[in-house]
């Protein structure tokens, strides 16, 4: 490694991809570093690091976007945000934790970069819904922009949702403008005990598709939570439509408060169930909703240790296995239906990371469509290089 | 507005590549007389007008798949059309290339409520997704004016909008997944009922693409429950400015309607005396504000906007009293282009997007050009979101005004970029606002795009002479330049 470049503004932010270029050299971008244990092991020869542009450009509360330097942490973003109640819908989850370092670390961009979400992804959309444009550098060292800062825009193609969840590999971004939502007035969660998964995520599935706007649904355990925000006469409202929805459950029920409901959504956000064990390897797995617990028994049924727990009403399944040198890939990918869906390995070892795909593996068509893709942005594989496979 | 050269070689080819689509789509689907072919000479935006050389009409994947492979090995362009209603040409013929018209694909394949998806092949209407919902409570939450005849293939290729937007997203916010076939005839999966992208997202880049990275064969969308209730604030202000503040205040207020939409003293008077919604003649700035959701929270929050919009100082405050009334309010705004084209014999409709806070100095300074070119501009818009609808009233026979009101489109949307706004919100680039693309991108922006599109096309066979003012070769945009001295930079930190 070649040691580390930082640029302080846009112009040697390009200068640095410039010189790269010339001289054939790999770089590592980064924000802070938060995410480095997620994805491929890379060797690069350079570190660029981009936590020297960082600031808020322009924030216009009544225009709900808010415009930023690349390198701007999340935590001053989220603090910015709730001086004038609002949020980043997306609910960008911290893995500091989970990923072996500390919590509170991060960029918003890296987030971007990752395409997070949180649970409330079933309502709001994630990274690649509220990204409404960028300008950064491509890998042939030009600087280009893609989007705007409006809510409505079809100029062109949408690159944004290009880079959201392209783990620095396209290109390097300098500035962002990201949509921002009002936050709720008032949070509330109905718990249910003691379904079993299948009765969970059908009970979530109902109140998901039922008029009364669920915006989180997890199951943890024996505990089946559904999220209702908003303000204070509509959450009573609905919580009460959702409980008389959900009577057929049998499942006894209890509220949380606002107070309650954040810790616990934030848990879920961050994946705080499974973060423990520190060597377990921990897969993140998107599927259609009812077909989770069909997933997760196949799974168990080969290791029955398994920790896993459900948000996204079922769509999303975090499972924790005990470590192995191919963190049991191909019963993990091998556990998926008919109906598709997909699984990243979040958290391993190194070992285990060079051993198995991090993504998973496209059909030959697509793949091959992806890289070019990849080439028309970084033709000389200059950014992250391998870190998607 | 100019399309590319036709190509002497393809049109002497005709015939026999007549016959190659004959035999790939038996019988009728291939139309080459010029009566069949006349009703796809134009798309919405039918001031522009030119036949294709050739119209097939598939019916399978595996069609579209030789089709595609056919034209990419012959080097013969195509054009993708859903139902032809696309407002900035995206779908307008090209002499020299194929019309691929996906009209047959009109099926419903599955709908999932537990996972709360429809599957759909790409003909079937926007509308007619929610038809096939509705009695279970659910719907496709886009809704773009032209819903009852636009195709969901072709939403897709617009990342169409509709009222809803500032709540409930464009098309891109509402797919899963698509099946597509590429120009090579492969046929690719992305996305399905699950969440994310396992890799790049392409499904977000096919959305929004104008047709010309590949043509889609199936749609998953998103459904949702319906709001169990709506209810609809009509507001009439003494100034533009005063709704406009209205608008920054809502949203300011943390309240995010269904729909927020704005109309000027013009399109208003147009309105009423064509539908007689009861809007008041007197406002210079009207605004439907639409609550939906849980009947409670409705009631609550129509009453904080009515508070608002007092205190903006609205001389009409009127909340809808039942559905009818609801209905009756939206009436005219969704028969403003109608209404309008009962003033004039033809109008040009608009679409840039804007910040909020840029509204007023943005009607005021239309005004002045609306002086300078000599035509009449009336105007609507989804005020929640900043996406404008100009509309340009002209006369097309008079053969110098359909050039004025050209040259007057083209001032607005300058206008639009140069106050931070974009050319389109959801209408699409098409060949409308084609040779405006270098207002809001620099060369190397359209660069970096047009090799995406060499990443799907490299030949640039599909949808040619759409979107990009200037088309260069894919050899041409691959090539690296590495520059011969080394770029020393030592300024820059570095440990």
């Amino acid at each position: 490694m070649g040691g580390t470049i930082k640029p302080r503004d846009a112009k040697e932010l390009r200068q640095a991809v410039e010189w790269a270029l010339n001289e054939s050299r790999t770089l590592d971008v980064r924000g802070q570093g938060s995410k480095l244990a997620l994805g491929k092991p890379m060797i690069c020869d350079q570190v660029l690091d981009l936590s020297g542009l960082s600031g808020i450009v322009d924030y216009a509360p009544e225009e709900l976007v808010v415009t930023l330097r690349a390198g701007t942490p999340m935590r001053e973003v989220e603090a910015l945000l709730a001086q004038r109640n609002q949020m980043l819908a997306f609910e960008p989850p911290d893995l500091g934790l989970l990923l072996g370092q500390e919590a509170g670390q991060g960029t918003l961009v890296g987030a971007v970069m990752g395409n997070l979400a949180g649970p409330r992804r079933i309502s709001a959309g994630a990274a690649r819904d509220h990204l409404l444009g960028f300008s950064g550098v491509n890998g042939r060292g030009e600087t280009f922009k893609s989007g705007g800062k409006v809510m409505k825009n079809v100029t062109g193609y949408d690159l944004s949702k290009l880079l959201a969840g392209s783990w620095g590999t396209l290109a390097v971004l300098d500035e962002v403008s990201v949509k921002v939502l009002p936050a709720p007035d008032q949070t509330r969660t109905l718990v249910l005990h003691g379904l079993s998964d299948e009765a969970a995520v059908k009970a979530m599935c109902a109140a998901m598709g039922s008029p009364h706007d669920v915006s989180g649904a997890a199951h943890i355990k024996d505990r089946t939570a559904l999220r209702l925000e908003g303000v204070a006469p509509s959450v009573e409202a609905r919580l009460k439509g959702l409980r008389d929805l959900l009577t057929t459950t049998g499942a006894t029920m209890e509220e949380l408060g606002t107070l309650e409901s954040r810790t616990f959504w934030r848990d879920v956000r961050d994946v705080t169930p499974l973060s423990g064990a520190r060597d377990a390897v921990v897969w993140k797995i998107s599927c259609p909703p009812t077909e989770g617990p069909g997933i997760v028994a196949r799974i168990k049924a080969q290791r029955p240790s398994a920790e896993i727990f459900y948000d996204w009403s079922g769509g999303l399944v975090w499972l924790a296995l005990p470590r192995s040198d191919d963190a049991d890939h191909s019963i993990v990918r091998g556990a998926l239906g008919p109906t598709g869906g997909h699984a990243i390995l979040v958290r391993a070892d190194e070992k285990a990371r060079s051993n198995v795909p991090v993504f998973h593996p496209q059909p030959t068509a697509l793949a091959a469509l992806a890289s070019r893709v990849k080439e028309s942005f970084d033709p000389k594989g200059l950014f992250n290089p391998g870190r998607m496979g | 507005m100019q399309m590319p050269p036709l190509d002497p070689a393809i049109l002497a080819r005709r015939s026999e590549i007549v016959a190659a689509l004959r035999a790939v789509v038996p019988g009728e689907g291939v139309i080459d007389d010029l009566d069949g072919m006349r009703p796809y000479e134009c798309d919405g935006l039918s001031a522009y007008r030119q036949m294709p050389l050739v119209v097939v009409l598939p019916e399978t994947v595996a069609q579209i798949s030789a089709i595609l492979r056919y034209c990419q090995d012959n080097k013969v362009k195509v054009v993708p059309r859903g139902a032809g209603t696309s407002l900035s040409g995206g779908s307008m013929p090209v002499g020299d290339a194929i019309l691929l018209g996906l009209g047959k694909f009109n099926r419903v394949l599955e709908i999932d409520y537990a996972n709360r998806c429809a599957r759909v092949q790409p003909g079937v209407t926007n509308l007619g997704i929610s038809k096939a919902v509705e009695h279970e409570g659910f719907y496709y939450a886009p809704d773009p004016s032209s819903q009852i005849a636009c195709s969901i293939g072709g939403n897709v290729a617009e990342n169409s909008g509709g009222v809803h937007c500032l709540k409930y997203g464009l098309t891109t916010n509402n797919l899963l997944g698509i099946e597509m076939v590429l120009m090579t005839g492969e046929v690719v999966r992305l996305g399905g009922k699950h969440l994310d992208s396992e890799g790049y997202d392409l499904l977000g880049l096919m959305t929004g693409s104008e047709g010309l990275l590949g043509v889609v064969t199936e749609v998953t969308v998103r459904l949702l429950r319906k709001p169990s209730t709506a209810r609809a604030v009509l507001l009439g202000f003494p100034t533009e400015s005063g709704a406009a503040d209205c608008v920054a205040a809502v949203i300011a207020s943390g309240i995010i309607p269904g729909g927020m939409e704005m109309m000027d003293k013009d399109a208003v008077k147009c309105a009423e005396a064509y539908v007689g919604a009861g809007y008041p003649l007197d406002a210079e700035g009207l605004l439907i504000v639409e609550l939906d959701g849980p009947s409670i929270e409705v009631d609550y929050l129509v009453e904080r906007v009515a508070e608002i919009a007092r205190e903006r100082g609205a001389t009409t405050v009127r909340v809808s009293q039942d559905e009818q009334e609801r209905v009756l309010f939206w009436a005219g705004r969704k028969a403003a282009f109608p209404a309008v084209g009962q003033i004039t014999p033809d109008y040009m409709c608009l679409d840039g997007s804007v910040p909020r806070g840029r509204l007023v100095e943005v009607l005021a300074e239309m005004r002045q050009m609306s002086k300078k070119h000599g035509l009449r501009v009336v105007n609507v818009f989804h005020a929640g979101d900043g996406n404008l609808h100009p509309l340009i009233l002209f006369d097309a026979n008079d053969p110098g005004e359909l050039h004025r009101a050209e040259a007057f489109g083209a001032d607005i949307l300058r206008l639009c970029v140069r106050v931070g706004g974009v050319l389109t919100g959801e209408h699409g680039v098409g060949i409308e606002k084609r040779d405006l693309m270098g207002e809001q991108f620099t060369e190397i922006d359209l660069d970096q795009q047009m090799r995406v599109k060499c990443a799907f096309d490299p030949d640039h066979l599909l949808n040619p002479g759409k979107v990009f003012p200037k088309l260069r070769r894919c050899a041409e945009l691959g090539r690296v330049v590495v520059h011969q001295n080394k770029i020393p930079f030592p300024d820059i930190p570095r440990f």
